[in-house]
């Protein structure tokens, strides 16, 4: 008579160090391990590894992995549409926007009358180059919490991209470089550089130019992109370019004229961490849900238990528990810790953006 | 205040000195007064107002959070004024309208009685953003460090009319915030503010650091050498004024004056000059180490009791001025001879002269900075850093000329540590995990065991705190507050070569030793924890320290590795 009884949420999705695993449907969500089956919510590295059997994502996300990894990255892929259903064994699976990336998706997984949202990266904000956050209610929500701290506000990016359009007018004869994870950040400070007026071409670092020209072909204006290559010195004095953060402290850097040393992160809030950063410029932006936004959408869920994959995860459960929600860190190995990785590794390729 | 926030948060980020000027620069040409003469007097140490206490801060946030999340953000942040200023709960509705001057708060502050001080500064906060509150609470505190010296401030008001900043160093004793009559004169407006000062800084000559391969380009005929003391470098200037009134000042070598701080020693500035030396601590004649002159310039307030039990001392190396005469350009043997007479005639206990270390050839030289209790420092040796070499006909030049001084400091001791314990640290290293306990192998009751045997917060790169850091997170075996305690056996565990420049007993760690400035000089993720240094090795080195013989200790040391 076990089928009577109510289905407990492990027994749907069980937390693993390696990532969520759904035993049932024979899957995992952004497993950090290889696996026969992977659900992939975005294509950041430390969500989308290569060298799965088989993926289902979105569309985007598919052939930006294509373009990082290569046209063999994983067994078999099949996309999928937001607000779309597949599937698997008894298990149904959901894909709704989640306002992080191009192509970013929470995944609703369901059976019986239990249901799991995996929300992968998410943010609220609003963002001109990917699709609107969207809620899902649900009984068990699965959150990230990168900037679970209260003083993680992010405040309004339009004018952070003030304080850089008034420093390119300040310093006229010098270069503004503009550290920014190469899938997401970089497009939408583009797209906010155009938003307030600035109409003039935007340089890109070499390591910007696929993803950026692969969110133009999907139909995102971000106006003109040269490349910063060939250019000579004389001819980069006023102008902006975007280039990974790694590159901020390369030679690279070097061909311009006295570069003032930008850095668009939610990180750039903490003193310590933007000094850490050797930035001039710290640009408060990120493509993750702020203190506020964590905590309107976890309420807005209605889940009453509350999963916590990475970031500052103490701090999120702790008020969890004092609004009543059951809540517990996964301590999940691996999410998050690309941002810190980036450029030291691969300049520009890899990258949580923060 | 907003404008003035945005400066000091730009400033706190600005590496070059010129960009720094231009920022300042464009700040004062585009703020009105007196709203720039109260930044200028912020930026230059100038306001005196009764500085809010920490603990008014953290009640005023304690009422306002949550106690666990401002734990865990204090802890993430490194600092408590930002982490109030970052999660300061200003609901929108509640926003007053008006965002305070800069010039309000100051005018404000200064009359504010303490009781009311916690109320305003509330409302202060409610209206202004992040950045603004930041800005607030460190002049509220008293603690703006933003990296620009009061010289540099000066120098970029100096820059609104290409005016020399001497001139306004020259005045700038009989000049009060918001300096109408200053920026009238720079602007062409007004006459020029009047005065003379007798008791000015003049800029700082400093010395370049020694590598080995240098001294086969150097003659040591042309050289003189002196200790380089483990104090506090100052210039000590004074004169009388055209009121005939007698005004002493001291200045760090980046001209900041610390006057205040040293009333007891300004008394024994009963001299028209200005000498170049060296601050110490002095006990019965013998100079203190570098932490027990830490632990008087600790203090906010200076109190008759630090001052007897922290008598301060001048070691003199150089004379810049004898009465009216500028002896800046004489070669340093001329004003060596003139120093000794100078120092000779002042007969206070508090000012001497530092000795020459004899030496002929460069061999000579490194065995006395070797062991300098055997050249004549005597009981001094533990307060010397090195020897400062000085061409004998170098003249007095502002700043780091090349070729004419050097600083070779002393070789510090190294050993290979365990890394036991990691907490996040504060300021720049705050949110990573950047203090390290680390310990070295003795025989305990169950086999071999680590003690702790110091603790080191800097020494290695940016890149290396990443690495750390993720190897903390990653082994991390318990947590105790913010204190992580990370895998050491013998198989598993991170060394650390920890440099350090002297060992001292210790009843407060169970290794019965402690090191002193150690800092991280390399990690070694090659070596097995297990072939870490051991206790024994370290209690050797300690009494070769005690028996004042650090030479060959260093070189034993050195050929091991
Ligand atoms: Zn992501």
């Amino acid at each position: 008579m076990t089928y009577l009884k109510p289905m407990r949420a492990e027994d749907l999705l069980l937390p693993t160090p390696a990532g969520v695993c759904c035993e049932r449907g024979g899957f995992h969500i952004d497993p950090t391990r290889p696996t026969d089956k992977a659900i992939i919510t975005h294509a950041h590295s430390d969500h989308a590894r290569a060298g799965h059997g088989a993926v289902l994502a979105t569309q985007e996300t598919l052939d930006i992995m294509r373009l990082r990894y290569g046209p063999d990255f994983a067994g078999a892929t099949q996309a999928i549409r937001y607000g779309e259903t597949v599937k698997l064994g008894d298990v149904s699976v959901t894909f709704h926007p989640a306002g992080h990336v191009l192509g970013s998706a929470q995944v609703a997984v369901e059976s019986g009358n239990l249901r799991i949202v995996a929300s992968g990266d998410y943010k609220d904000a609003a963002d001109p180059t990917c699709t609107s956050f969207e809620l899902v209610p649900c009984d068990v929500f699965i959150t990230e919490a990168t900037f679970g701290l209260p003083v993680f506000r992010h405040g309004d990016p339009d004018a952070e991209v003030g304080k850089l359009l008034h420093s390119v007018q300040l310093f006229s004869e010098r270069a503004h470089l503009v550290g920014a994870y190469s899938l997401g950040k970089a497009q939408r400070v583009i797209a906010l550089i155009r938003k307030a007026g600035y109409d003039k071409p935007i340089y890109l670092h070499g390591a910007m130019e696929n993803i950026c020209r692969y969110y133009q072909s999907r139909g995102i204006d971000l106006g003109d992109l040269p490349l910063v290559r060939d250019r000579k010195k004389v001819e980069l004095v006023g102008t902006i370019t975007l280039c990974p953060p790694s590159a901020l402290k390369d030679v690279w850097s070097r061909r311009f004229p006295d570069p003032v040393a930008c850095y668009a992160s939610g990180w750039m809030r903490v003193r310590a961490r933007a000094r850490q950063s050797q930035v001039e410029l710290p640009l408060v932006i990120s493509d993750h849900a702020d203190w506020n936004g964590l905590r309107a959408i976890v309420k807005a869920t209605g889940a009453r238990d509350i999963w916590v994959t990475h970031g500052q995860e103490d701090a999120l459960v702790h008020w969890c528990q004092t609004q009543g929600l059951k809540a517990r860190p996964l301590d999940i190995v691996g999410y998050g810790d690309e941002d810190e990785t980036d450029g030291t590794a691969d300049a520009g390729q890899a990258g949580n953006p923060a | 205040m907003n404008r003035f926030a945005e400066l000091l948060d730009r400033l706190t980020y600005e590496p070059g000195r010129n960009n720094k000027l231009r920022l300042m620069t464009n700040y004062f040409a585009s703020t009105p007064d007196p709203e720039r003469g109260y930044a200028l007097a912020a930026l230059t140490g100038g306001l005196s107002f009764r500085y809010a206490k920490p603990n008014v801060i953290r009640s005023l946030i304690a009422e306002r959070t949550d106690s666990v999340l401002f734990a865990l953000s204090r802890d993430f942040v490194g600092d408590t004024a930002e982490t109030v200023a970052l999660m300061w709960p200003a609901p929108e509705a509640e926003k007053p309208n008006a965002v305070p001057h800069l010039s309000d708060v100051v005018t404000l502050l200064s009359t504010l009685g303490k009781a009311q001080l916690p109320v305003q500064l509330a409302r202060w906060l409610d209206a202004l953003d992040e950045t603004g509150r930041w800005a607030l609470l460190k002049l509220v505190m008293g603690a703006l460090r933003i990296g620009v010296s009061a010289r540099l401030a000066k120098t970029a008001a100096a820059a609104l009319e290409d005016k020399d900043v001497t001139d306004i160093e020259l005045m700038w004793p009989s000049l009060t915030p918001p300096y109408l009559d200053l920026f009238a004169w720079l602007e062409g407006r007004g006459e020029k503010p009047a005065t003379q000062d007798p008791a000015p800084f003049r800029p700082a000559m400093l010395a370049q650091a020694i590598d080995d391969s240098d001294f086969e380009k150097l003659d040591a005929t042309d050289f003189t050498a002196e200790w380089k003391w483990d104090g506090i470098r100052v210039q000590a200037s004074a004169g009388i004024n055209d009121k005939g009134t007698r005004v002493a000042r001291m200045y760090s070598r980046t001209g900041e004056e610390i006057s205040k701080s040293f009333p007891d020693l300004l008394e024994s500035l009963r001299f028209n000059g200005s000498i170049d030396g060296e601050l110490l601590i002095l006990r019965d004649g013998r100079v203190q180490p570098f932490n027990v002159l830490q632990q008087r310039l600790n203090r906010k307030t200076v109190t008759t009791k630090l001052m007897s039990e922290f008598p301060a001392h001048l070691r003199a190396y150089d004379l810049l001025v004898d009465g009216d005469e500028d002896l800046r350009d004489l070669p340093f043997e001329a004003r060596r001879k003139r120093l000794e007479t100078f120092v000779a005639r002042l007969k206070d206990s508090r000012i001497d002269i530092s000795p020459l270390v004899p030496f002929d050839t460069w061999s000579e030289l490194a065995a006395a900075r070797a062991e300098p209790a055997s050249v004549g420092s005597a009981e001094d040796a533990s307060a010397v850093e090195g020897v400062m070499l000085k061409r004998r006909e170098s003249p007095y030049v502002p700043g780091r000329p090349k070729g004419l001084w050097w600083k070779w400091k002393r070789d510090p001791f190294t050993a290979d540590a365990v890394l036991m314990y990691a907490q996040r640290g504060s300021g720049k290293r705050s949110s990573y995990y950047s203090d390290y306990t680390f310990g070295v192998w003795t025989a305990g009751d169950e086999g071999n065991e680590l003690v702790p045997v110091g603790k080191a917060y800097f020494g290695f790169t940016d890149e290396e705190l990443l690495q750390i850091d993720r190897f903390v997170r990653r082994h991390t075996t318990k947590r105790f507050g913010p204190v992580r305690e990370v895998a050491h056996t013998p198989e598993q565990g991170l060394v650390l070569e920890v440099a350090f420049e002297g060992l001292q007993r210790s009843t407060r760690h169970k290794s019965g030793l402690a090191m002193r400035f150690p800092r991280i000089s390399r990690l070694r993720w090659d070596k097995p924890p297990g072939e870490a240094d051991r206790l024994e090795t370290l209690e050797k080195m300690l009494e070769g320290i005690e028996r004042g013989q650090t030479s060959p200790l260093i070189a034993e040391r050195k050929s091991r590795t």
